[in-house]
């Protein structure tokens, strides 16, 4: 039997303190970030604020300065250009930040480029062209979609568990939620609905955490193994502790292949997952079970069934 | 028949059977074509095989508004008809009008005579005042909402007709809610070209040319009341200029491309560019002829979407109902106006609100990578099971192979639709695969710990961790299938993968990996285990 974690016995519950100063300081920035993607001062994706954007792959290297100012002779000067290294690929971003026009202009653009530059031909890798409607539309379903699927599961667990474990698991994955966004707003990377889809993700998977320590420690309960409920917690995070590890790891394995091989689509979104595996796992631990303590206090009742 | 091994393992390889069975033309092209033309396959998304998808928002009160337009114009047509004199024409609210009349009984003639003429008008007498009284007609009800019903279908029909003659295949054109279209393209090459078909509203319309009043004049906003300038764009052949030139025009269309039977490409004859040949059915080829014949020496523009394209001078009466379009047209352009002359005219315009094309290269890039990605993290898992469970992490990699080949089995029997984010979905699905096994591995050495033996603790684990298990799917699942309700684009495709997925899991986690212990342990029970 190969174990890397082996009986330990790590008083979680006593570190508490300390995650929730860490917890709150990244929540204020998640807080922030929220605040500020709903101000429209966040670097979006098109698809959820509407805007243009257009992946080009040239033949041959070309000057980024020299199609800025082709842009902005042709009235794009606000356009954010990005390039990928090595590979000759552009990516240009048009109209975002609450511009109102609904004119698609991928067309006029690439024909700009094409007769500016007919030394170095390209190939139009790809063109994402959405009004700013659609892109409200595409944040709202999302919102809703984040919303009902926390109430949904608030209300399985209420009713497998207690209604206060309910709560605290959906607080865990909100937690997991706002620290994500609150990071990747300040790191400035884009994001778009893919990002949304890693959120949900990420919010799943740390769901699946702490159902599991939940359900430890409900067992333990029942048996009584401990005197109070703190104790029970550090008992069951202990007893799974090694689970818990060995499941991020291979999570681990898969998000970092995603992140090194699958490519510039895949990037952003692989990165969330990493960091949100690593969130999920601490939330399950130092938020979920805490809370529930906090809330139910020491007395050792059974949780139901 | 979960207590019989010989049936669980019935239906493990059952299962199995069909799942090839329906995968294999997925992934492969040469099956026999019975086999292969009988079962769904896998549909790659747009952004695996390149295309276009387009969401476009129908302009429905536009077409309301041109609806009624058309009515007011023709009730003024029919009061200078009766003498009845129009002081002042103005819109009244949605599918409205009101035309002013002087005082005396002209304003109730006006009504009789319009409520006889256009039974779809609700038309009431307003108020009198000293210097006139007016007359208020609005389009029934039920005629709006005719328009609002048909600008979509109808709108869905045309466009799939067109692209039916451009030759994709397996396009997707469905109406979104009230007033949205959305078209998928599937490799789609030229795809600017496409955007164009599609959303040209290609209302075709044989209009006077006015030459009674000056265009210089109209310009500077003196249009005369049943006038309207409109311009005729040219391309010069030599420099490629674009120019415009304005025309002043009647209003009023004396016929509309509805009338068409069919229209070709005729590709330069003598000096001419590609040109477009319409022919009419009877009543257009009729009308056709009475025009021709009553304007002989006049010009006739020929107007697609508010722009003249042609006004050459009537030589002389034709009544064999045949026209032509000429312009300075590219061979592709004469091709696509073809087309849409014999599709129809949208009922209403539209205009693209979302349009994300794929190129067919990024498309097999990224299917490459993201392919690539799935397998190598897969791949990891698999060997780091292995080695740190040793046999039962190899019983657990055997439950992950049926899991990933009864999934893509199953969005195949879907005809599902793979994504990028469908691909994320699977590796997120594996990855919770791996959790169940996890899991119950930890579990069962737990009882062995606990001095078990080895058969007791293997039961043992699977009881214990069972309620894990489920719990941890069914919310992953409550979020799949939210995701897939409410969700668009993208979150779909996620949400696709990943609730096949986990449910497949509970399947391949329970019973697959138990039943291979159950099968040792029924020969000869277990004294240790590589765990």
């Amino acid at each position: 039997m190969i174990e890397l974690v082996k009986n330990t016995k790590i008083d979680f519950m006593g570190l508490k303190k300390y995650a929730f100063v860490f917890s709150a300081l990244l929540l204020v920035l998640g807080l922030v970030g929220t605040v500020q993607i709903y101000r429209g001062q966040a670097n979006l994706g098109i698809d959820l604020e509407g805007g243009t954007s257009i992946q080009l792959k040239f033949q041959k290297p070309f000057s980024m300065n020299e199609i800025r100012s082709l842009l902005a002779k042709a009235g794009h000067g606000e356009a954010a250009l990005q390039e990928v290294s090595g590979e000759n690929i552009l990516m240009i971003k048009l109209g975002a930040h609450g511009s109102q026009v609904e004119k698609m202009v991928a067309g006029p653009v690439e024909k700009l480029l094409r007769e500016s530059l007919p030394g170095n031909p390209f190939v139009v890798e790809s063109v994402s062209e959405i009004g700013p409607a659609i892109g409200h539309k595409l944040r709202q379903d999302a919102a809703l979609a984040l919303l009902i699927s926390a109430l949904a599961i608030i209300l399985y667990l209420a009713w497998r568990f207690e209604f206060k474990f309910g709560v605290a698991a959906a607080i865990a994955t909100f937690h997991d939620v706002f620290v994500i966004v609150g990071i990747f707003w300040v790191l400035g990377i884009e994001m778009d609905l893919l990002f949304i889809t890693a959120l949900l993700t990420i919010g799943g998977y740390s769901l699946t955490d702490t159902v599991v320590v939940f359900d430890r420690v409900r067992e333990n309960i029942r048996l009584r193994k401990m005197k109070t409920f703190s104790e029970t917690i550090n008992l069951s995070v202990n007893e799974v502790l090694s689970r818990t590890i060995i499941t991020s790891l291979t999570t681990f394995l898969a998000t970092v292949s995603l992140l090194a091989f699958g490519g510039i689509v895949l990037r952003d979104f692989a990165l969330a997952l990493t960091m949100g595996i690593a969130i999920g796992t601490y939330s399950s631990i130092f938020i979920a079970s805490p809370v529930v303590a906090l809330w139910r206090g020491e007395k050792m009742t059974d949780v139901k069934r | 028949m979960w207590k019989s091994i010989t049936g669980r393992i019935t239906m493990i390889v059952v299962l199995t059977t069909v799942s090839i069975i329906v995968l294999a033309p997925s992934l492969t092209d040469r099956l026999p074509s019975g086999w292969k033309d009988r079962v769904p396959k896998i549909n790659l998304g747009l952004d695996l095989q390149g295309g276009v998808f387009l969401r476009l928002a129908v302009e429905i009160d536009k077409a309301i508004e041109n609806t009624s337009m058309r009515y007011a114009d023709d009730a003024r047509a029919v009061c200078r008809d009766k003498a009845l004199p129009v002081l002042a024409f103005q819109k009244a609210g949605e599918g409205g009008f009101s035309l002013r009349f002087p005082p005396g009984d002209f304003a109730s003639r006006a009504q009789a005579a319009l409520k006889e003429e256009f039974p779809s008008l609700d038309v009431a007498l307003g108020e009198v005042k000293a210097d006139g009284a007016t007359v208020i007609a609005r389009m029934k009800p039920a005629e709006i909402q005719a328009i609002r019903t048909n600008a979509v279908v109808q709108g869905v029909e045309t466009i799939r007709n067109r692209i039916d003659q451009f030759g994709v295949r397996e396009p997707q054109i469905i109406a979104e809610g009230e007033d949205r279209i959305v078209v998928q393209l599937p490799g789609v090459k030229d795809q600017q070209r496409a955007i164009e078909l599609v959303g040209k509203t290609a209302l075709l319309e044989f209009k006077l040319v006015d030459e009674g009043a000056s265009v210089e004049e109209a310009l500077k906003g003196n249009v005369p009341e049943d006038g309207q300038v409109l311009y005729q764009k040219s391309v010069d052949p030599q420099s490629g200029r674009a120019t415009k030139t304005p025309l002043l025009v009647k209003k009023r269309a004396l016929l509309t491309g509805d009338t068409i039977k069919t229209a070709r490409v005729n590709f330069g004859d003598q000096g001419r560019g590609a040109h477009v040949s319409l022919s009419f059915d009877t009543r257009g080829a009729k009308v056709f002829d009475r025009v021709t014949a009553e304007n002989v020496k006049r010009r006739l523009a020929i107007v697609l979407d508010d722009t003249i394209y042609s006004a050459p001078v009537i030589q002389e009466r034709i009544s064999g109902g045949e026209a032509q379009i000429t312009g300075s047209f590219t061979p592709e352009e004469a091709s696509d106006l073809a087309i849409v002359l014999r599709a129809g005219s949208l009922p209403a315009p539209v205009k693209v609100i979302q349009n994300v094309s794929i190129g067919p290269s990024l498309g097999q890039d990224s299917i490459r990578k993201g392919v690539r990605a799935a397998l190598i993290g897969a791949l990891l898992v698999v060997a780091f099971m292995a080695f740190y469970y040793r046999f039962a992490g190899m019983v657990a990699d055997f439950a992950l192979v049926f899991n990933i080949l009864f999934l893509l089995a199953g969005m195949a029997a879907f005809s599902a639709t793979l994504t990028l984010p469908g691909i994320a979905g699977i590796i997120l699905a594996i990855g919770m695969a791996v959790d169940s096994n996890v899991l119950i591995i930890e579990r069962i050495r737990e009882e062995i710990r606990a001095k078990k033996s080895v058969r007791a603790a293997i039961d043992a684990g699977y009881d214990k961790a069972f309620w894990t298990v489920v719990d941890s799917h069914v919310t992953t699942l409550i979020t799949a299938v939210i995701l897939f309700q409410f969700g668009t684009g993208p979150i779909k495709g996620f949400a696709v993968t990943l609730s096949m997925g986990v449910a497949i899991n509970l399947f391949t986690a329970l019973v697959c990996t138990k039943v291979v212990f159950d099968y040792l342990n029924a020969r000869k029970p277990m004294q240790a285990l590589s765990i």
